[in-house]
């Protein structure tokens, strides 16, 4: 019992685990799922689709974070990715075929690892602090995004491209087998080569890094790549969602989510040492409290301090001084007295 | 538990010789961390006006032990008693208001303050509610006094003087307080002869004013000097108590490092200069010439053969690490050449020389060497894994076979690939990086004070690594402070002083005096 509290991802399980049960108290049937049509229903299902994008978003901020980084400007990324797709596909002679849907999501793939190579660039080769250089993109992203749309939103009327926020494959809501591959994708791409390993050293002693042979470089701007495209396919997701491209509010606040949803799961911002399931859990959290505060009939005036406080809670069980306190607030383990008996 | 049994019947022994109640007693002290048992079931005993050495290995417990008795560590069992009473510390200031002073190697005041602050710092007498600082100044040059420090003005900023001036400063605020127990540990590192004989003198005259002074010191000599008792530790666990006049120095190295003293002997022997000579008309593996780099170094001319061991001698600052960081490209050069087997090369970054063969291990372990978060294994393969490039992992049992060869060739204890690398000590930690340039097999290893801090038993060990390799091929650039060191194991002796390198000697007959007058003098 007491190793399995010490592993990091305890007490985001464990509150994830609390969410859930209080949901389940005051709503008997909010853990059950029910087969309709051929689709799985259930609020778990709604809450991994609802919080697909931020848990994408969230799987690349790992690996900058990681990296002793941030990355500010995703939901701007977010916005360009939607607009460009949208755009394209709305001034396309063929506006509803499934080939314009394949092109528009080519073309916000590549949107979004240009804008990743621009972050990438400005944090390893000019070496700008990450948080100034991606909120030149936080900044400016959202004009791009809207000069791409002239300002207006950008409505389209394709299935295939609905399909990606809105459709279903294998039962299951397509934005929630998207975000699995990708987080397969993540877990591969970092464990299975030594990526994670090596972005992990940066983050942890950048300066030893160098010397034993690193090239940092390279690795900065695989994180920050990465970080965009996870964003571009969550813009995707959400404008495909609405099928509209909303400059202006696509994604807005995503990247706090996304940070918060690191923290939650246990990735120090200090960088180093990186979990992608802590991250996944951590994103389930925030969107199980959204739930949750509609479950309680929480007014929405307190919604957001009560999200505040849950965030903190969770946050505070992490923090080794805090657990210290905890431990000591118990009176003296039992096994240990015997052990001195026996001594 | 031989060793335990004959430290209690040692204990019981002295304290039949002197009826005094122990200032600090410490009994059954246990401290685990993840993977490491860092103190088992360790007595500690400091008494009145006395000076308590506490010897051991690097990874012994010393520095666990200290941070017990100072609040930094709490313990996991056992009991602490300062003055007769017992006491749970959970934090350094609990300990500090018990009447514990402890001074660390870097000196922990705040450099951008005066002296009288630093002295003063938290305690400064008021006068209606401000502070008075006639009276901080008075009260200052009192503390001063009594450490023979008459010339140094309590106005002055703390960074304006000398480490070792800083050091007594620290022991001053010690006194101010009051303490009953001064901790120093490791307070001689970066003193001159001078210097510490102006500490030691301080030291005395605060025993013989009754206050209880616990030494740590790498330097045996010092510690012969200066203790009246030392506690001996070893692998976490106590091995005994002393009076320092009953132990021989060979006696008391044995005990720290658990060998008899035939090995021991031994040991010294086998780690005595290789003796394979260059064959005729062999290549250098790298030669410099006028290598320089504005405000590091200049005038750097030196050629590394095969198999040779080049030692780099010279004062702390004289100019030799940053020679060696331009012999790595951890910064570039910006005059003179450097020739490759026989190749013109540019040295543009670390990577670029490890792709030449040439691996450097940094004086710096904790900022330049260690990646303190990630395991032993990680650690250990980092430069072979970068190497490779992200994309091409080290398969799992190559790493695997890799690091238990070198857990067990260069004996690093815990002996856990998967331990964090910052819970092993200073020794092991420097095994570790040691293996990281070892398996990479470079041509030319690059090692800046690979043993400083580091105990008698893991010094040997690397100085005999250091002939092996360089027996089987393996160019060696040597830098140590310590010349019985670099005249032990260098073929060669290249010497920088002022940031330039003066002069190079070979290694036949040469003893510590002619490299001293070299550095003294100048160029023969």
């Amino acid at each position: 019992m007491k190793s399995i509290l010490k592993n990091r991802l305890a007490w985001p399980v464990l509150a994830l685990a609390a969410l859930l049960a209080v949901n389940q108290i005051f709503r008997g049937d909010f853990l059950s799922l029910r087969m309709q049509d051929g689709h799985l229903y259930g609020s778990i299902i709604d809450i991994m689709r609802n919080g697909a994008p931020t848990i994408l978003i969230a799987l690349g901020m790992t690996l900058v974070i990681a990296s002793r980084g941030i990355d500010l400007s995703v939901g701007a990324v977010v916005a360009i990715a939607g607009a460009a797709s949208c755009a394209y596909i709305a001034a396309s002679p063929e506006p509803a075929s499934p080939a314009t849907a394949a092109v528009a999501v080519v073309i916000a793939v590549v949107a979004g690892l240009v804008l990743g190579v621009w972050n990438g660039f400005l944090v390893s080769t000019i070496g700008v602090q990450p948080i100034i250089a991606t909120l030149v993109l936080m900044t400016a992203g959202r004009g791009i995004a809207q000069l791409i749309t002239d300002g207006q939103i950008v409505s389209v009327t394709n299935d295939s491209y609905k399909a990606i926020g809105a459709g279903y494959l294998f039962t299951l809501p397509v934005s929630i087998l998207i975000t699995a591959v990708v987080f397969v994708l993540a877990a591969v791409l970092t464990r299975r080569t030594a990526l994670g390993t090596l972005i992990e050293a940066v983050g942890i002693n950048p300066v030893a890094s160098r010397l034993a042979g690193l090239r940092a470089r390279n690795i900065i701007w695989i994180v920050y790549i990465f970080s965009a495209f996870c964003a571009a396919i969550a813009g995707l997701m959400i404008s495909s969602n609405v099928t509209a491209a909303d400059a202006n509010n696509a994604g807005l606040y995503i990247e706090m989510d996304a940070i918060l949803a690191v923290v939650i799961g246990g990735t120090s911002l200090a960088g180093g040492r990186y979990s992608l399931v802590g991250t996944v859990v951590g994103a389930f959290i925030i969107q199980t409290l959204t739930t949750t505060v509609y479950t309680l009939g929480i007014p929405p005036e307190v919604t957001l301090v009560f999200k505040a406080l849950v965030v903190i809670a969770v946050c505070l069980l992490q923090a080794p001084k805090a657990r210290t306190l905890l431990r000591n607030l118990k009176p003296a383990s039992p096994l240990r007295t015997k052990e001195k008996v026996a001594a | 538990m031989p060793a335990t049994a004959t430290a209690r019947i040692n204990t019981e022994k002295i304290s039949r010789m002197n009826e005094l109640v122990p200032v600090v007693e410490m009994t059954g002290i246990a401290i685990g961390f993840p993977g490491v048992k860092a103190l088992d079931d360790v007595d500690f005993r400091l008494f009145q006006g006395e000076v308590h050495a506490l010897m051991g290995e690097n990874g012994a417990g010393k520095s666990t032990l200290i941070k017990a008795l100072t609040g930094v560590y709490t313990i996991d069992s056992g009991r602490i008693t300062v003055l007769g009473r017992q006491k749970n510390f959970s934090t350094p200031a609990e300990s500090q208001a018990a009447g514990i002073s402890t001074v660390y190697q870097e000196v922990n005041l705040c450099t951008n303050l005066t002296v009288e602050e630093n002295v003063m710092l938290g305690r400064e007498p008021r006068r209606r509610g401000s502070i008075d600082w006639r009276g901080v100044r008075a009260r200052t040059r009192e503390v001063l006094a009594q450490l023979h420090l008459h010339h140094v003005e309590p106005g002055s900023l703390l960074s304006e003087h000398s480490i070792a001036v800083q050091q007594l400063i620290a022991i001053a605020r010690s006194v101010e307080v009051n303490a009953k127990v001064l901790i120093l540990d490791e307070p001689t590192s970066s003193l001159d002869a001078d210097e510490v004989s102006q500490l030691f003198r301080v030291i005395r005259d605060l025993r013989d004013r009754g206050v209880a002074i616990l030494f740590v010191s790498h330097f045996l000599e010092q510690v012969y000097e200066l203790s009246d008792r030392m506690t001996v530790l070893r692998n976490g666990k106590l091995v005994g108590e002393y009076m320092t006049r009953d132990l021989s120095r060979m006696n008391l190295i044995s005990k720290m490092i658990g060998k008899d003293l035939e090995v021991l002997e031994e040991l010294d022997q086998e780690s005595s200069r290789s003796q394979a000579r260059l064959a005729a008309g062999a290549r250098p593996f790298m030669e410099t010439e006028g290598l320089g780099r504005k405000g590091a170094v200049s005038n750097v001319n030196l050629s590394i053969y095969p198999g040779e061991v080049v030692g780099l001698a010279g004062l702390l600052g004289a100019g030799r690490t940053e020679t060696a960081r331009l012999l790595f490209g951890a910064d570039r050069s910006d005059e003179g050449s450097i020739k490759v087997r026989g190749q013109q090369l540019k040295l543009r970054s670390p990577r670029t020389a490890i792709d030449h063969g040439i691996g450097f291990c940094s004086e710096d372990r904790k900022e330049e060497g260690l990646i303190a978060d990630l395991t032993v294994r990680d650690n250990l393969v980092l430069a072979m894994q970068a190497t490779k490039g992200w994309a091409r992992r080290i398969p799992r049992r190559v790493q695997d076979e890799l690091v238990a060869e070198f857990i067990e060739t260069l004996d690093i204890r815990p002996a856990n690939p998967d331990a964090l690398i910052r819970n092993l000590s200073g020794g092991n930690q420097q095994k570790v990086l040691l293996a990281r340039w070892m398996v990479t097999s470079p041509d030319l290893l690059i090692l800046d004070e690979p043993t400083r801090g580091i105990d008698i038993g893991a010094k040997t060990q690397i100085q005999k690594l250091i002939n092996k390799l360089a027996s089987e091929g393996m160019s060696i650039l040597f830098i140590s402070s310590e010349l019985e060191e670099v005249l032990r194991l260098s073929h060669r002796i290249a010497v920088i002083k002022d940031r330039a390198m003066v002069a190079e000697i070979s290694n036949d007959d040469v003893s510590i005096e002619d490299v001293l007058t070299v550095i003294a003098g100048g160029a023969q």
